[in-house]
Order: C-alpha cells, then sequence, then structure tokens
C-alpha cells in the first residue's frame, strides 16, 4: 500500500510539474530563452489566488483569473525586457530571466510580506483501500485541471491561427517573417502563454501546498529537469518525464529519505546528461 | 602641480581620518544611550524582523516614558540605531561591524534568527561588544565560549522535550515510540538533539527521524511512513513552512498520532490559516501572554498583550515579547553596572537574575538563559470553529488541560 501511495502521490504531483514544464519548453522552444524566472512567475500566480481567497472567493476561481492576468504580466515583461535579449546569446537570457526573478522574489516580499501562505479549498479526501492509501482531493484536482489546460492547450496551437504562427516561428523564424508572420507578436503571445500556464500551475500550488515569495527556484530546477529529459517540443514527452520525475521523487523520498529528495533530482539529470552524451557519441556521423 | 598634488591627497587623508574619528565616540551621547542593531526589515525573514522591532520600540518607549535609566547619578535614554540586514547573514555581520566601527556604538541588540545571530557574535566578541539578543536560540551559539553574548532565550534543544516528558508521564512512565521530522537547518537540528536528548533520558525509542529539505512544500512521503508504523508522538519543526505544510497534509492525509508536537505554531498563525484542522497540535513556545511573570514596566503577559496590540493593531508574538525583556535586561545591567564601561555591563549582565513579564532571566556561563521553561500550549476550538491557543505544560502555567489521545480523524 505504501507503494501504490507513493505512485499516487508522484503521479499527481508530476502532472502538476509537467503544466509548469510544459510553458518553459514552449517558450525555449520558440524563443529560445531559458527562463529562469518560472518559478517565481508561479509563485505570483498562486499569490492571485491566494488573494481571491483572503478576500472570501473560492480559491479553484484562480485557475481562471490567474492566467488571464499573468497573460499580461507575460507579456509586459517580453515588452519591457525579453525583446531586447530575444536573439542574443542563450547566456544573455538566462542572466535577464534571473534578474527578473531576483526583481519578483523582492517585489513579492515587498508587496505579499514574508509569511509562509495557503489557501484551503476544503475539498476533502478520497479514501481507498480501508484508509491505507488517503488521495487529498485538492491533489485530483490539481492534476485534472493541469490535464484540462495542457490537452486545450495541444489544440489551440493546431487549430488556431496563433498557434500555427507560433509553431512556424518554433521552426524557423526567418522563413516565417519572409512569410508574414508577426514574429514579434507571436514571440509576446509565447511569453504571456507561458506566464499564464505559471498562473494556472500558482493557482493550483496556492491550494496543494503553500506558497512564499522565496520558493520559486524549486520549480524552476524543475521543470527545467523535465524539459531537458523530454527534449524541446515533445509534448507527451515533457507529460511523461513530469509524472516520472514526480514518481521519481516519491519514491527517493521514501527510499533514501526525504533530505536526499532534490538531491535524487539533481542526481537524476547528471545520469540523464551523461547517457544522452553516450548515445550521441555512439550515433555520431561524420562528413568526409 | 606635483606640490599640488601632494597638498590634495594629504588634506584628503586628513579628512577621512577626520571623519572615521569623529563619529567614534557616539555610545553616549547627552542623555542618550545608543544601542546598535541590525534588523531583517526586508528579505524572508522580515515578518518576525518587524516583530522584533516592534518589540524593542515598544520596550524603549516604555523605560524612557518611566524614568529612563539611571547610571551615575544621571539619568538616561535610550534611543537605538537599526539596519537592515536583508536576512542575509554576511550583510549582518557587515552592518554589525559598522555599526560598532563607524557609528561608535559600544552595545548591541540582537538581529532575528539563530543564522543572524551566528553571523553577527563573533564581530561583537572581537570589539568586546555586550549584546543582548531575543530570538537567536541554537544551541551551538551558546557553546562557543561568547564572553559577551547573552539570550534571554530558552535555547532550541529545550524546545520540545517537554512534549516527550509529557508523553512519556501520561504513558505511566514507560517510553513512547517517537516520530520526527526536522528541517536541515541550526534551529531545527538543535530542537531535534534535545529530542533525542529526551528519548535517551526517558528510555524512548525514535522510529522515523527524516531530515527536511529547505525548500519543503511536500511531506506526503514522511507522513505516509508515520500512518504506516503509527507512534505515540509525532514531532515536526521546519518553522512556518513545516508547520503549516505538516498540518494541511495531516488533514488531508487523515493521519492519526496520539500527540503532535511543533514549533513555530503561532508564526505560522496555524489556526487561523487552518481552523479545525490545527486542532489539538501542541506547540513549544518561549512565552504566552496567559504566563503570570511580573515586572515593574510592563505589568504582565496579558497588559502587555493589550498594549501592545493597542500599538500596533495586532496580538504580540513571542518573538516581539522576548525582544522587550532585552531592553529590560539591559536596563537592569546598565544601572547595576553603574557605569558604561563595557567591562562592567558585561559582567553585570552575566549577573543578571531578575524576573520579566516574559519570563525569569538568569544566564548561564554559556550566555543563555536557564531559568525560563519553555510552555507548550495546545490548540482548542470551539463548536463554532474559533481556535485558540491554550497553555497546557508546565502545568504551573496551565490554563487548560492536555487533550490526550488527539481524537481519530474518523470521530471528529
Amino acid at each position: 500500500m505504501l507503494t501504490l501511495q507513493a505512485v499516487l502521490d508522484g503521479l499527481l504531483l508530476g502532472i502538476l510539474f509537467a503544466l509548469i514544464a510544459y510553458g518553459m519548453a514552449l517558450q525555449w522552444g520558440v524563443m529560445n530563452i531559458i527562463n529562469i524566472a518560472q518559478g517565481d512567475l508561479v509563485i505570483l500566480g498562486g499569490y492571485i489566488a491566494y488573494f481571491m481567497y483572503l478576500y472570501g472567493i473560492h480559491p479553484a476561481w484562480g485557475v481562471i483569473v490567474s492566467p488571464i492576468i499573468m497573460y499580461f504580466v507575460g507579456v509586459v515583461i517580453y515588452k519591457l525586457v525579453i525583446n531586447k535579449v530575444v536573439d542574443r546569446d542563450l547566456f544573455i537570457s538566462i542572466l535577464a530571466t534571473f534578474g527578473i526573478s531576483i526583481l519578483f522574489m523582492q517585489l513579492m516580499n515587498f508587496a505579499f510580506g514574508a509569511d509562509v501562505v495557503l489557501a484551503n479549498s476544503g475539498y476533502g479526501t478520497t479514501m481507498l483501500f480501508d484508509n491505507s492509501v488517503t488521495l487529498p482531493n485538492s491533489k485530483i484536482f490539481s492534476a485534472f485541471i493541469s490535464i484540462v489546460f495542457a490537452i486545450g492547450l495541444v489544440i489551440y496551437m493546431k487549430k488556431s491561427k496563433l498557434g500555427r504562427a507560433i509553431r512556424a516561428t518554433a521552426q524557423n523564424a526567418r522563413a516565417a517573417k519572409i512569410l508574414g508572420v508577426d514574429t514579434e507578436k507571436v514571440y509576446a503571445a509565447t511569453f504571456g502563454i507561458n506566464a499564464a500556464l505559471c498562473g494556472v500551475a500558482g493557482a493550483l500550488i496556492s491550494i496543494t501546498f503553500t506558497i512564499h515569495p522565496y520558493m520559486g527556484l524549486p520549480y524552476t530546477i524543475r521543470s527545467f529537469m523535465i524539459v531537458i529529459v523530454a527534449g524541446l517540443g515533445n509534448l507527451p514527452g515533457v507529460a511523461m518525464s513530469g509524472m516520472g520525475l514526480g514518481v521519481f521523487e516519491e519514491f527517493a523520498d521514501y527510499i533514501l529519505g526525504t533530505e536526499f529528495r532534490i538531491g535524487s533530482v539533481f542526481l537524476l539529470l547528471v545520469l540523464i546528461l551523461v547517457y544522452r552524451r553516450f548515445k550521441l557519441s555512439r550515433k555520431r556521423e561524420y562528413l568526409k | 602641480m606635483k606640490i599640488k598634488n601632494i597638498i590634495i591627497t594629504f588634506v584628503s587623508a586628513i579628512a577621512i581620518l577626520f571623519s572615521t574619528s569623529v563619529v567614534s565616540f557616539a555610545k553616549v551621547v547627552g542623555d542618550k544611550i545608543i544601542l546598535g542593531a541590525a534588523i531583517s526589515l526586508t528579505g524572508k525573514y522580515s515578518s518576525n524582523g518587524v516583530h522584533t522591532q516592534n518589540g524593542y520600540n515598544m520596550a524603549v518607549d516604555r523605560i524612557n516614558d518611566m524614568g529612563g535609566i539611571k547610571v551615575g547619578g544621571k539619568t538616561y535614554k535610550f534611543d537605538i540605531i537599526y539596519y537592515d540586514d536583508e536576512s542575509n547573514p554576511k550583510r549582518a555581520a557587515q552592518l554589525a561591524e559598522r555599526l560598532i566601527s563607524q557609528d561608535g556604538v559600544e552595545f548591541m541588540l540582537g538581529p532575528y534568527s539563530s543564522g543572524l545571530t551566528k553571523a553577527i557574535a563573533p564581530v561583537t566578541e572581537k570589539y568586546g561588544v555586550p549584546m543582548v539578543e531575543a530570538n537567536g536560540a541554537s544551541r551551538s551559539l551558546f557553546t562557543k565560549g561568547y564572553k559577551y553574548l547573552f539570550a534571554v532565550l530558552a535555547p532550541a534543544n529545550l524546545y520540545l522535550d517537554v512534549a516527550i516528558e509529557t508523553a512519556v508521564e501520561l504513558n505511566g512512565g514507560k517510553g513512547v515510540r517517537i516520530a520526527q521530522a526536522f528541517e536541515q537547518d541550526a534551529f531545527s537540528q538543535d530542537v531535534r538533539l534535545g529530542i533525542l536528548d529526551a528519548a535517551e533520558r526517558t528510555g524512548s525509542k525514535i522510529i522515523i527521524d527524516d531530515k527536511l529539505p529547505k525548500e519543503l512544500n511536500d511531506m506526503a512521503a514522511t507522513l505516509a511512513k508515520v500512518k504506516a508504523v503509527k507512534p505515540d508522538v509525532l514531532v515536526v519543526s521546519g518553522h512556518t513552512k513545516g508547520a503549516l505544510t505538516a498540518i494541511r497534509q495531516i488533514a488531508e492525509m487523515k493521519v492519526d498520532v496520539p500527540m503532535l508536537a511543533m514549533t513555530h505554531c503561532d508564526a505560522a498563525k496555524l489556526s487561523k490559516q487552518h481552523g479545525k484542522n490545527s486542532q489539538y497540535a501542541l506547540c513549544a513556545s518561549q512565552w504566552h501572554k496567559t504566563l503570570t511573570y511580573k515586572d515593574d514596566f510592563f505589568k504582565d503577559g496579558m497588559t502587555y498583550a493589550a498594549d501592545f496590540e493597542k500599538l500596533f493593531g495586532y496580538d504580540p508574538p513571542y518573538q516581539s515579547a522576548e525582544s522587550s525583556a532585552a531592553l529590560l535586561v539591559f536596563k537592569d545591567a546598565f544601572e547595576r553596572a553603574n557605569s558604561f564601561d563595557q567591562k562592567k555591563v558585561r559582567d553585570a549582565l552575566a549577573d543578571t537574575n531578575m524576573q520579566t513579564f516574559y519570563g525569569n532571566i538568569k544566564f548561564a556561563e554559556g550566555g543563555q538563559n536557564v531559568d525560563k521553561p519553555m510552555v507548550l500550549f495546545q490548540v482548542m476550538c470551539d463548536d463554532a470553529g474559533k481556535c485558540e491557543n491554550k497553555v497546557v505544560a508546565p502545568l504551573k502555567w496551565a490554563s487548560a488541560e492536555l487533550i490526550h489521545p488527539i481524537p481519530k480523524w474518523s470521530e471528529r
């Protein structure tokens, strides 16, 4: 039963990670930007849901309100900072988003205070096998909403005009521009969509876990790890990798102890990178 | 041209020398005793930093209004120079250095948290500046042989051992099975050491001993283990994050334990954030307003709490109360030393033996207060869902009877 509990906890957690990672993969693939502020956008989204809760609105509505506000936050960040680094070296974008991350942490701390907060959904618990496996309904809700948003986004990317423009820009920005795609608008929309996804995830995190102005970095690291493992533009890969990471974390926690939880994620990242390099080197082809 | 350069350099050097030396005799100016404090007004400790500052300010105003400090037949008033350490230990150490060597401060008040106090203590020790601190409880502060550090609060290792002793007592004197989860920071690990000592002393057994990461927000794995092995006591210490996460997930996973003991419940505003889910949690606290200690300045805990609320608009957490007590200790030491000589004030501090509204204060060799026990309160809620913290141990101060064992989730 302990194993089943770990697997289910891991899966539910992993789906939420995958949603954050999907935003990162999208923006990385389209704009070639690694967004260090990803986790901070998540936390900001969480605060939106938390404040709704404080004012008596059920925090679950945060999954609708938060992405709308966060989309505009994303677009503003793009217009102010990201558009100046989008064509530059990857390192410059990392530095710029690192700066945004620090700024966001301090601003959130200044505006919302340094207390750890949470929003209570009052969703109760689902108990299985005579109470030996318990699944908080807030986690099930989070996983469900994450899946809905992920599927919605896939459909949007395939069917809508903007979605097609985003995919075209991701494939070849120059060619897309020549063919009449306003890449500047596409970039702004992509960054906005990423921020909106972070907003959804943040609202869900405020319902399931806790939020604090300085808690963003672990989310950035996890989504980075998921994208690295899955590869850019590979949505099923991101979903699988997210869930895999969730389950792996839970098992690492059980077997090695909670203190090795994050460490084991890094170890896994290193192992996967080494394995990929090894695989690549065997496949290497030379031009004669 | 060359001569002109030499003259400019010479004049600048004199000016710099003069500007640094002018300010270095500012410890007592006119009728003011100037204390220095680096406080976390921004950064991750800013909430508790503000509680600390409010505690200091309230005591300064109260002491000044009630006649000040009498030294050598003259009356002095307290004044504090504050700097914001940004919750950063390196910055705190720099600011302590600045307060002492540039601002000429000769007496210091502590910052918030064990980590920042640890950063400042070597600096105050180097300059022989007496520091009374109220928010650094880590045991390691008191084992380094510091001579100028005095803490009005009980050390971290005493936080929760009362809980273990109470559990053993309720178990008919037989040892209990303990599951524990502690964050990996200096303070929480000291609390853990206290539990290990208590377990050994009482013949209890530790059956789960998890270390929680700093970026903790999920304890599901630890709690699943707790559910499987059914310990008699679950102890959790991981600052406010730990307290909030534990209560949320214990309620969600319906984990039944006869006793749940934690730290940082009041800082986490447990009963406000979790309501009835936090009921029956047993929390370690340095102070509670219902304690009946007395002094001439704040009268007692209840009066202090009422006055504090009038001034700042919220119920004082223990961080504020202990910070106010630090000023009372300084006042008492200055008057007994009857001098501003740092050595004499230090010796007077070491001989402190007094009662304040916050508790008795008497320092051991290492600088920790050994005359004030920790208190345990339990979160108790009425049928309407209104929750209150009530002191349940030690018995001398108890305002309610401990509810033990905690009713099962299925019966609530």
